[in-house]
């Protein structure tokens, strides 16, 4: 639109980020950017991800330096066409700069809290308000709660969302029982139970996928619809090496390679990451948790718990989110879910969509939000 | 509470090795075949068994330099600590403790100890943890009466008094620290220093096994019943130097050989029992005979003893990973 | 994650091992205060509050004042080790060890060897030490490198809450003789730690910052220097890694040679006077290891070889500050830096 200045700022990733690193630039100035283009790198303490650019324009200013760190909200860089003057911009930039505020200064978001089931302690992170039915986020082996930081709020909108810890997980009990899918299952059922929660949509990531399957096949009551995000139990294959070295190693150097077979970009995974997942492991109980899930659920190298055949026979309404280049769980696994389940491929992206492409995977739950 | 016959010949047996071990040391050290130093307790024996009679493994003792007669008298192995003596692989700590270091906690034995003064705070430990996990147990350091001047174990005096620890003192009193005598070297009295912190001291003649065991058992079970620590003030002769080597030049003229003569403590346990028919002397003689082949054996075993290797040398460093 | 302090860390590590362990306890002087006084209980809970409330959780039985006896404590901590308990004693300032080191450094260290493997010690010792509190010669030292230097001993140097709580747990369930060093400047500085709890081994370095050109090593306080430096330097183009030995005993030897292979420089930080320390140390072992990969010589900062002053202008400059590591860096990156 001619004559107009477009800001691009400091995006929100995630409920708690407060500021955010600008890593490096991928365009300069005079280049001209469409929306959806990736324009830069961010980091957070939590994450690192490409920006990609809100507005369409041509690159005026980048106001914030590549190895700046600037609060959400502050100015990137501004965009217009020609016909906008350079004093202009000037002063569109020096008047950002006087008059910007941090936002909800010294809040840093919602915390986590605990609460005591039948199954033991079991740590979440809530969401949102409204009387829309709930949504529980279930993450996969080894993840926790953060595992939803980028979507977490986007699925939120009119109604409490529950980013829980499944037992052996975060800051949940380190009691994991047999340590299958069952006790999972049972430990959210708990969990719903503790919380008066009747009947929510569940969302679940990888070994998460498992336990709403598990849920929709002996809990349907309690079940209103399933995102499954690269699910667990649609098939024998799942990468050991993965597993293994996840359990086995200790130092962020040897540790990273196999979190870097995550995600399609290794460069996602910060070293905040890393770190976040030694510290989980070092907790009293994590290892042996770990351990007792893999063997209960990954017997012999395979998944134990295969549901493909009883999905057909599913009441509960499914949806499928998978990224092509999974080297966890393989994408393939989608290919024998009957046509009632839509499956999205998401290409360029590995085993977590909900990190790497949090907009379509925000899309996809919606859509069964209703 | 009286001592049967088997007691009897236990505590005679008990005396009579340690005597046997030292007298054999001293000989193996003299011929060259010792290396490092040596510290012998012979001369003493009364005091280590007529005490240690009275504690089984719950009990912890802590020695001195001082330590082969507390290490048997507490019922460590004598033919373990003949090969370490020895500096052998097959000794009670391997062959890297030494005279100076011979332990076997298993037995409640907290090692000799090469530093004077060492043992007293370590035994106050020992006694915290049988009050604390209510093991019964009670912890006696040994000490000399050179070790009575430090300040560790000055200390050790009042911690046990003010946590009312199941501790007993022995002070082990042979006129000497080093070459230097306690006539001289210790200020007041060791009586008058217990007194100073509120313990119980029985001064007693260290050749008398009886003299020794009844005092003992009195300081033991003040202990054990939770009254707090005691120290008994043993007076005793030893008939080496200081350490081997030592020509024992500031000793008077002929005071070794009036001891043995006159206060020997096997030969007064002997015509103790003997006159009260309580053993015979030939149940003595046999036990002479017996400990003398024993300790024959385990000299020439230890001397046979292989040696640790390098891959010894950097093992037991830690006991979890390093 | 919430948010603690040092102090809170290194309480709530202590009560977790005496609520798991019943053999866990702890003594020192005053770590409850008010014992035999008619007045307030629980009066202090150690010099700077650490201990605090633990007493009254967990009786006097097992937590425990001592008279100002640290030759006798130190050493009972050490005999109780060895009987079967797993002592935490506390040597207040370890700038006292003088009158105690016999019982840490003859005794506890050397029991396993002595005794031929036998023995087992697992006793902790927390001490406080390091300069910047006005405490003068006698309570502001940092004499960690004395006791590194003993076989048969461990040394923790924690840098932040997280690694106080990691370690101390580490070093309480540890079955050797352990002494935690807490810089006495850090007791309120805060940081995210688990309520739940975790350990930390020993022997494993933290790298706080990866970077290309230059290797910083610092221990204890002196990491958080290292760390504002680097981020300053990396403003300036210089990027530096920053290494947490976090234990001096054991030392992560191949964490501190890969990552200086990587940068080609080196700069220790140690608070500790200069002679015989750990920058030696490391500089000493680095050189010997693998000169051929440096690209210039590797430099040390610590406090100079005189005593800590007492008057705050001495003092201020006594301490090595993030000024003088930037410095540091910037003579290792060469000319025009």
């Amino acid at each position: 639109m001619s004559g107009v200045i477009g800001e691009i700022v400091m995006p929100k990733w995630g409920l708690a980020m407060q500021e955010g690193m600008l890593a490096a630039w991928s365009v300069k100035e005079g280049d001209t950017v469409g929306k959806g283009q990736e324009i830069c790198d961010i980091e957070t303490s939590k994450i690192a991800n490409v920006f990609e650019s809100p507005v369409d324009g041509k690159v005026r200013r980048l106001v914030t330096g590549a190895g700046e760190t600037v609060p959400v909200g502050y100015l990137l860089a501004v965009v217009a066409d020609d016909s906008v003057s350079d004093a202009d911009i000037e002063a569109h930039v020096a008047h950002f700069k006087e008059t910007f505020v941090v936002e909800d200064g010294g809040d840093s978001g919602p915390v986590p809290e605990t609460v005591d089931t039948a199954s033991g302690r079991i740590r979440y992170l809530a969401a949102g308000e409204g009387d829309g039915v709930p949504v529980i986020l279930v993450h996969g082996f080894g993840g926790d709660y953060l595992s939803w930081l980028m979507v977490q709020a986007d699925v939120s909108q009119g109604r409490r969302s529950y980013a829980i810890d499944l037992p052996g997980h975060g800051g949940s009990t380190k009691e994991v029982g047999h340590g299958n899918v069952g006790a999972l299952t049972n430990a959210v059922c708990s969990f719903m139970d503790a919380m008066k929660i009747d009947k929510a949509h569940f969302v679940g990531h990888s070994l998460g996928g498992a336990v709403c399957l598990d849920m929709a096949r002996n809990h349907p009551e309690k079940i209103e619809s399933g995102t499954l995000i690269a699910p667990a139990g649609l098939g024998p294959e799942i990468n050991m090496d993965y597993i293994d070295g996840f359990i086995r190693e200790k130092r962020a150097r040897k540790l990273r390679p196999y979190l870097e077979l995550l995600v399609n970009e290794p460069s996602l995974i910060s070293s905040e990451m890393v770190e976040e997942v030694i510290r989980y492991k070092r907790l009293d109980g994590a290892e042996a948790a770990l351990n007792t899930i893999a063997s209960a659920c990954f017997q012999g190298g395979h998944q134990t718990l295969e549901m493909v055949e009883r999905v057909q026979r599913m009441k509960t309404p499914l949806n499928v989110v998978w990224g092509e280049n999974d080297r966890i769980l393989p994408v393939a696994h989608a290919d024998g879910l009957p046509d009632t389940v839509p499956v999205t491929r998401l290409a360029d992206t590995g085993h977590l969509p909900q990190m790497e492409r949090p907009g379509e995977t925000v899309e996809a739950i919606r859509a069964m939000l209703g | 509470m009286q001592l049967s016959r088997n007691d009897l010949l236990a505590a005679y047996r008990k005396m009579r090795l340690i005597r046997e071990f030292e007298d054999a040391v001293h000989e193996e050290f003299s011929a060259g075949n010792i290396p490092g130093f040596v510290h012998l307790y012979a001369g003493e024996e009364a005091s280590g068994v007529g005490i240690c009679m009275h504690l089984d493994d719950r009990d912890a003792i802590a020695s001195t330099h001082r330590g082969h007669g507390h290490c048997i008298a507490k019922g460590c192995d004598e033919r373990g600590m003949m090969f370490e003596i020895f500096g052998k692989k097959d000794g009670l700590c391997g062959g890297k403790g030494g005279s100076m270091h011979i332990a076997d906690l298993s037995v409640g034995m907290m090692g000799a100890n090469g530093i004077v003064g060492g043992g007293p705070p370590l035994i106050c430990g020992a006694a915290l943890t049988a009050k604390t996990l209510k093991t019964g147990g009670v912890a006696v350091a040994f000490v000399g009466d050179g070790a009575s001047n430090q300040g560790t174990t000055f200390e050790s005096y009042n911690l046990a008094k003010v946590w009312n620890l199941p501790a007993v003192f022995v002070v082990e009193d042979n006129g000497y620290a080093e070459s230097t005598a306690s006539v001289w070297s210790v200020g007041g009295s060791q009586a008058a220093r217990a007194a100073g912190f509120g313990m119980p001291c029985t001064e007693v003649d260290g050749h008398d096994f009886f003299a020794v065991w009844e005092a003992a058992r009195e300081a033991i079970e003040r202990a054990r019943n939770g009254e707090g620590p005691s120290m008994l003030h043993v007076r005793l002769n030893r008939y080496y130097g200081h350490f081997e080597g030592d020509a024992i030049s500031y000793k008077g003229e002929g005071e070794i050989e009036r001891v043995k003569a006159e206060k020997d403590a096997l030969m007064l346990f002997r015509n103790r029992v003997i006159e009260t028919s309580l053993l015979d002397a030939g149940d003595m003689d046999a036990i002479d005979r017996e400990v003398k082949e024993r300790i024959v054996q385990c000299v020439t075993e230890a001397k046979a003893g292989a040696s640790p290797t390098e891959a010894d040398l950097l093992t037991d460093v830690y006991t979890s990973a390093y | 994650m919430p948010k603690k302090s040092y102090r809170q860390a290194i309480n709530e590590a202590i009560r977790q091992e005496m609520a798991r362990d019943e053999r866990v306890i702890i003594m020192g002087e005053d770590i409850s205060g008010g014992m035999g006084a008619p007045g307030e209980q629980d009066a202090w809970g150690g010099p700077m509050g650490v201990t605090k409330g633990i007493m009254p959780d967990f009786s006097r039985d097992r937590v425990l004042d001592t008279p100002i006896t640290e030759s006798a404590f130190i050493g009972c901590a050490a005999g109780a080790a060895a009987t079967g308990l797993r002592p935490v004693a506390e040597l207040m300032f370890v700038d006292f060890m003088g009158v105690c080191f016999d019982q840490i450094f003859n005794q506890a260290a050397k029991f396993k060897y002595m005794f031929g493997g036998k023995a087992v010690t697992p006793l902790t010792i927390r001490t406080m030490y390091g300069a910047g509190f006005r405490a003068a010669s006698q309570h502001s030292q940092c004499l960690y490198p004395l006791f590194t230097h003993i076989p048969g001993l461990k040394v923790a140097l924690p840098s932040n809450p997280y690694e106080a709580k990691g370690l101390l747990t580490q070093a309480i369930r540890d079955d050797d003789p352990v002494i935690v060093f807490e810089h006495k400047a850090m007791y309120d500085d805060e940081g995210e730690v688990p309520d739940e709890a975790y350990t930390i081994p020993f022997g494993e370095a933290n790298v706080t910052r990866e970077g290309d050109d230059v290797t910083i090593v610092a221990f204890g306080r002196m990491v958080n220097f290292a760390n504002e430096a680097a981020d300053n330097l990396e403003k300036a183009g210089i990027s530096c890694t920053v290494v947490d030995p976090r234990t001096t005993s054991p030392l992560d030897r191949d964490t501190i040679l890969e990552t200086t292979e990587e940068t080609g420089r080196l700069v220790v930080v140690d608070e500790a006077h200069p002679r015989c320390n750990m920058a030696s140390d490391i500089v000493g072992l680095v050189s010997q290891e693998m000169f051929g990969a440096l690209k210039a010589a590797p430099q040390m900062v610590t406090a100079p070889h005189c005593p800590v002053p007492f008057s705050p202008a001495l003092e201020d400059i006594y301490v090595p500050g993030v000024a003088r590591i930037e410095a540091a860096v910037r003579q290792a990156m060469g000319k025009g830096h």
